[in-house]
């Protein structure tokens, strides 16, 4: 969840109105989905408008602070929601989602789809993927980590803002990641890391906002975004530390949950997710690589970008067996 | 060679426009003074000069010879007694006394046994471990005069000290003051309302009057005049036959 | 002087009042304790909540240490200052904390304290290779302390005011040096009031919420308040949501029992202002220390009100109030802050109608229960906070999804329970009077029942009503605390939206909003002093803090 979109000054469009404009179409979807998807610089206008004119039906965003609020939201609203559609949770989730039994199989050809070690599933589509790395700011660190190690044990005056695995999948990203390079010290080196932390917000719009203002020169984000500085901004000053244990990937996927008003325009909807009109503002949008063809090529920036030698990534019933746990422990060696 | 004036003011102004006053007296040692006038006159303003409470604009303030423009309070040898709250209400008998021995409160054994002669010599033996708000308010005026005795300050000051306790009450403490004055060997400046009270203690008289001191002269017959406006105004004789 | 009819009404409506109190606070509690029972808590999840307790009690520990500790010295500034320019719109400045919004000072704060703020920016002028962070523990105190220095202060100062003239001449005239002084006269006279200030900020501090939620640092800076909210909208953990909530009321009454609360503390009343001048102080440039004092403290004060005007100015308010989210944000904000302050200004009304009429039927245990009831109702929104409340509420509503209505009139009920206790004592002091100016008139006339109600008793308590109402408005504008649970895309109030903005990190429009929100509920604040001046009752003085 790349979304830079919001950096710049911008209007609420995030927070969809109850009493929002009235539709004209007769046909309405609801999408849940983190809110800086649907944010005026997100790519959730752009797809809006084009679907809609696919349609003939009104596209409706409804934006969470970040991925794992998403599925927090649904468990709480356990069958009563009234979207179609959710959008925004990572395969990490996808077992823990599953088990609420709110989602359907979407029953759809994924052939289109591609992404790196090939996800498949009956009931999720990945739409973007992306590895997190740590951005820092080349103004203020002139010797950045290296590796996950470096940035474990490194001084802790230099800070670094992270995200609440509780509520953001970013969060939750570097937890796993912290898992997968530690394994059973994890605790021990979240409690080193946590000196070098200044906050831990629920979504990575915050964080990132807290980053590019100034008030910490490291944020936990995506290889991807110093994509968007050198597009949107011109400048190099924002990158990526490669680390030489690896990065953790993150796919993003969608789906279809079994309570949607209309299922048949909520499957128009992922359908139409995996092809361009959907796929060619994700780059420049939601600055994550990706998941199907685009009919854009992609800004040269791309071409500079850190690309991870060696990824993570968890198998979802493993996380979902063991998210509890290691979230306590997360938050047991946070507050020491 | 003749001693200086225990207390002289030297042409001393304080405020300006409708509320100015300007005083210009001296006192011999030893002497009682009291100060008359209508409230507002100036009387506590007057007082006030003399104890450091406020700075003259103008003039100079003499004690025993010495300028003490400029001196706080503490430095004037002055003591001061109030009509009411002399005393720290939460503190001890004792403590109040003590504070006029050493504002710090660092007293030893043979201090605190001042206090209690002190106490002794007010009648007011074993008072000590008592709180003020348990004492008459005769009892908590003669605490206050328990402390100026022990001080020994050369100049007492005393605004209406004996105001609103009845006239018997009031009496046995002017008496009580007199004695304490001899004692002490103080210069007493007394303002006070009551004609009687002037009549009983004072030697001399200072009637005040719009910020001006109207009258200075002997106490002795002040009250059988009739050539002092000021003073007619003030007893409210002015239609009288 | 009620008819027997009209006793019979009174009690019938204490009974009500206290009966919708009771199952406003029942209600959650006991769904809290059903959807408790049956989870059990893993060594590490105690260890982490054991944290948390140690750490509610650390940073409200010293949050009161800092606020007390400089609101003393302060406060003994101010009195040896009597009469220095510019002192009584110093110490009206210190009443505007109390009517902030939290969130709307957070923002401030954040100005002034954050990584690019002035304070880190004249830190680095002087060499200071470390930046001070306003996040985690350092900000929680900062905060607290712009928030209870000023209430301490205001609350100490009048014990020295209220001192006689002829101490401070007595203390001239014995010599008595600023030690001495203080040890044996200014703090005797302070002693009380700071410790009655310091019980009050301990308990606003435990049971702080907003700014901890804004400020804290994550799992190492979490208070049980912000624990309880995290495990119902970040784990939906209703287990430890009420094994947290368990321990938040225990706290809350230990510290209200162990300080004696239950009747809050003294007025902060206003302060004269240059009636007494004091001898014993020295003027010139030993003043300096007093002046320094006073100076810092205004500018600590000030600082981030500045900064939320400045910076609220610098933002596109235009656009800001031609969005229509806002005016919905302002719209319900509005409706909410009504109805709350209608529910709160009834109840009141009710229990000090019925604790007046069982005062003049003394003697019947029962009726002297329900009068005690109705004064205690006051103080029970203390001890169970809004989020505890919010959180009962929100699990039996299934979190509120897909409804509007139900989770519209839980917050309305929090609001109007977190104002009660200062409508109450608006209100009863004036009713007190009015029944005795017109009690007897009234029964000898032989106006009685609803007429009695409508032509003499509502007139006369015109403007405690008033006060009452406009004060309940005014908190209920600046809460943060119930909404934060139910707030979504169909609820969204000022607070809220404002809060979606910080998270978003949308910090021009979170800067404009902030200052129409501080200066919505500031103005109203306003309003409800000077209704209260007129009619002799100050809701400001001890309000709490959310």
């Amino acid at each position: 969840m790349r979304r830079f979109h919001i950096i710049p000054v911008a209007l609420l469009a995030c927070l969809p109105l109850a009493a929002g404009p009235a539709a004209s179409a007769d046909k309405t979807l609801t999408v849940y989905t983190y809110e800086s998807f649907v944010s005026e610089w997100g790519p959730g206008p752009k797809i809006e408008a084009t679907f809609e004119a696919q349609c003939g039906c009104d596209l409706k965003w409804v934006g969470v602070s970040d991925g794992v609020a998403l599925l927090n939201r649904l468990k709480l609203e356990s069958g009563r929601s009234e979207a179609g559609v959710v959008l925004g949770l990572d395969t990490n989730l996808v077992s823990e989602a599953k088990a609420t039994g709110l989602f359907e199989p979407h029953g759809l050809p994924t052939d289109a789809v591609s992404v790196p070690g090939g996800y498949s599933d009956e009931v999720f589509i990945p739409y973007d993927y992306g590895h997190f790395a740590v951005i820092y700011d080349t103004e203020t660190i002139a010797n950045p980590p290296t590796s996950l190690k470096d940035l474990v044990e490194g001084d802790p005056n230099q800070k670094i803002v992270i995200q609440d695995p509780r509520t953001s999948t970013p969060g939750l990203g570097l937890l796993l990641w912290v898992k997968s390079v530690y394994g059973d010290d994890a605790a021990s080196a979240w409690e080193s890391l946590s000196k070098r932390v200044l906050t831990v917000t629920p979504g990575w719009s915050e964080a990132y906002g807290l980053f590019t203002s100034g008030e910490a020169p490291m944020v936990l984000s995506y290889t991807t975004s110093p994509a968007y500085h050198m597009v949107a901004e011109d400048t190099k000053r924002y990158q990526a530390a490669e680390f030489s244990e690896g990065h953790y990937l993150q796919i993003e996927v969608a789906g279809l949950l079994a309570n949607a008003p209309d299922k048949e325009l909520a499957r128009q909807f992922l359908a139409f997710m995996m092809t361009p009109g959907f796929q060619d503002e994700i780059p420049t949008n939601n600055w994550m690589m990706p998941a199907a063809a685009v009919s854009i090529d992609l800004p040269e920036a791309f071409s500079t970008l850190v690309s991870p030698e060696k990824t993570f990534l968890y198998s979802s019933d493993d996380v979902a067996a063991n998210r509890a746990a290691w979230i306590e422990e997360w938050l047991g060696a946070m507050s020491r | 060679m003749t001693q200086p004036p225990a207390i002289e003011f030297d042409t001393v102004a304080y405020g300006i426009g409708e509320l100015s006053a300007e005083f210009t007296f001296e006192r011999a040692p030893g002497t009682v003074t009291a100060i008359l006038g209508p409230s507002g006159a100036g009387k506590s303003t007057l007082l006030n000069l003399a104890a450091g409470f406020l700075e003259p604009r103008t003039g100079r303030i003499l004690q025993g010879g010495r300028p003490v423009n400029g001196l706080p309070p503490s430095a004037r040898g002055v003591s001061m007694v109030f009509q009411d709250n002399n005393l720290f209400a939460h503190l001890d008998i004792r403590t109040n006394i003590g504070l006029g021995l050493d504002p710090a409160l660092r007293l030893d054994a043979g201090t605190w046994k001042k206090v209690e002669t002190a106490l002794e010599r007010v009648g007011l033996a074993g008072f000590g471990r008592r709180q003020p708000a348990s004492l008459s308010g005769g009892e908590r005026q003669r605490v206050a005069l328990a402390r100026a005795f022990v001080r020994r300050r050369p100049l007492l000051l005393l605004d209406e000290p004996f105001d609103g306790l009845g006239p018997g009450l009031a009496a046995d403490m002017l008496g009580l003051m007199l004695e304490i004055r001899a004692e002490v060997g103080a210069t007493v400046l007394m303002v006070t309302h009551d004609p009687d009270e002037a009549r009983a203690a004072a030697d001399q008289i200072l009637l005040v009057s719009k910020g001006r001191i109207a009258a200075d002269a002997p106490a002795e017959g002040f009250f059988d005049r009739h050539d002092l406006p000021e003073l007619e105004a003030y007893l409210g004789r002015n239609a009288g036959p | 002087m009620l008819t027997r009819s009209e006793h019979r009404a009174s009690t019938a409506g204490g009974v009500a009042a206290l009966a919708v109190i009771g199952l406003a606070l029942a209600v959650p509690v006991m769904v809290l304790l059903s959807q408790g029972t049956g989870t059990g808590v893993s060594a590490s999840q105690g260890a982490y909540i054991a944290r948390i307790t140690w750490f509610t009690l650390l940073q409200a520990g010293l949050s009161t240490l800092l606020s007390v500790g400089f609101a003393v010295p302060l406060a003994r500034a101010l009195a040896r200052r009597p009469s220095f320019r510019g002192r009584r719109w110093l110490i009206s400045l210190f009443a505007v904390p109390l009517g902030l919004p939290p969130l709307v000072a957070a923002l401030g704060l954040l100005e002034v304290w954050g990584r690019n703020g002035v304070a880190n920016r004249g830190l680095a002028l002087f060499g200071v290779e470390t930046p001070f962070s306003i996040y985690g523990l350092s900000g929680i105190l900062i905060a607290h302390v712009f928030f209870n220095l000023p209430l301490a202060a205001r609350l100490i100062l009048p014990g020295l005011e209220r001192l006689p003239p002829e101490y401070w001449k007595t203390a001239a005239n014995l010599g008595m040096g600023g030690l001495s002084l203080f040890r044996l006269v200014e703090w005797p006279a302070m002693r009380r009031s700071a410790g009655a200030a310091g019980g009050l900020v301990f308990m606003l501090c435990a049971t702080s919420f907003t700014l901890v939620l804004v400020l804290g640092g994550g799992p190492a800076a979490t208070t049980l308040e912000v624990a309880i909210y995290q495990s119902l909208r970040f784990d939906f953990d209703p287990g430890r949501a009420v094994l947290l909530s368990a321990i938040q009321i225990g706290l809350t009454l230990a510290v209200m029992l162990g300080l004696r609360l239950i009747s809050l503390p003294t007025e902060a009343g206003d302060t004269k202002g240059g009636a007494t001048s004091r001898p014993d102080v020295a003027r010139g440039w030993r003043s300096l220390p007093d002046v320094a004092l006073i100076g810092a403290a205004g500018v600590f004060v000030a600082a981030p009100l500045v900064a939320v005007v400045v910076s609220g100015l610098a933002a596109d308010l235009a656009r800001l109030l031609t969005d229509a989210l806002f005016w919905r944000a302002a719209a319900t904000s509005l409706a909410i802050g009504l109805a709350a302050a209608c529910v709160a200004v009834s109840l009141a009304g009710l229990m000090v109608r019925a604790r007046f009429s069982v005062g003049e039927r003394p003697g019947s245990p029962g009726l002297g229960l329900l009068s005690g009831l109705a004064a205690a109702a006051g103080s029970l929104t203390l001890l169970v906070p809004p989020v505890v409340l919010g959180a009962g509420w929100f699990l039996m509503l299934g979190g509120g999804a897909g409804q509007l209505l139900a989770p519209l009139s839980v917050i309305v009920l929090i609001n109007a329970l977190m104002a009660l206790p200062f409508v109450m004592r608006v209100i009863e002091p004036a009713h007190q009077g009015a029944m005795e100016r017109n009690g007897r008139l009234a029964l000898s006339l032989g106006i009685t029942g609803i007429n009695r109600i409508r032509q003499i008793d509502v007139p006369a308590l015109l403007a405690p009503l008033a006060t009452g109402f406009v004060f309940a408005v005014a908190l209920s504008l600046g809460d943060l605390g119930a909404i934060a649970l139910f707030g979504s895309d169909r609820i969204v109030t000022l607070p809220w939206l404002l809060y979606q903005k910080l998270g978003s990190y949308r910090t021009a429009d979170a800067a404009g909003l902030a200052l129409l929100l501080g200066a919505a509920t500031m103005a109203l604040m306003i309003v409800a002093d000077r209704l209260g001046n007129r009619s002799g009752a100050a809701p400001l003085a001890g309000r709490q803090l959310r």
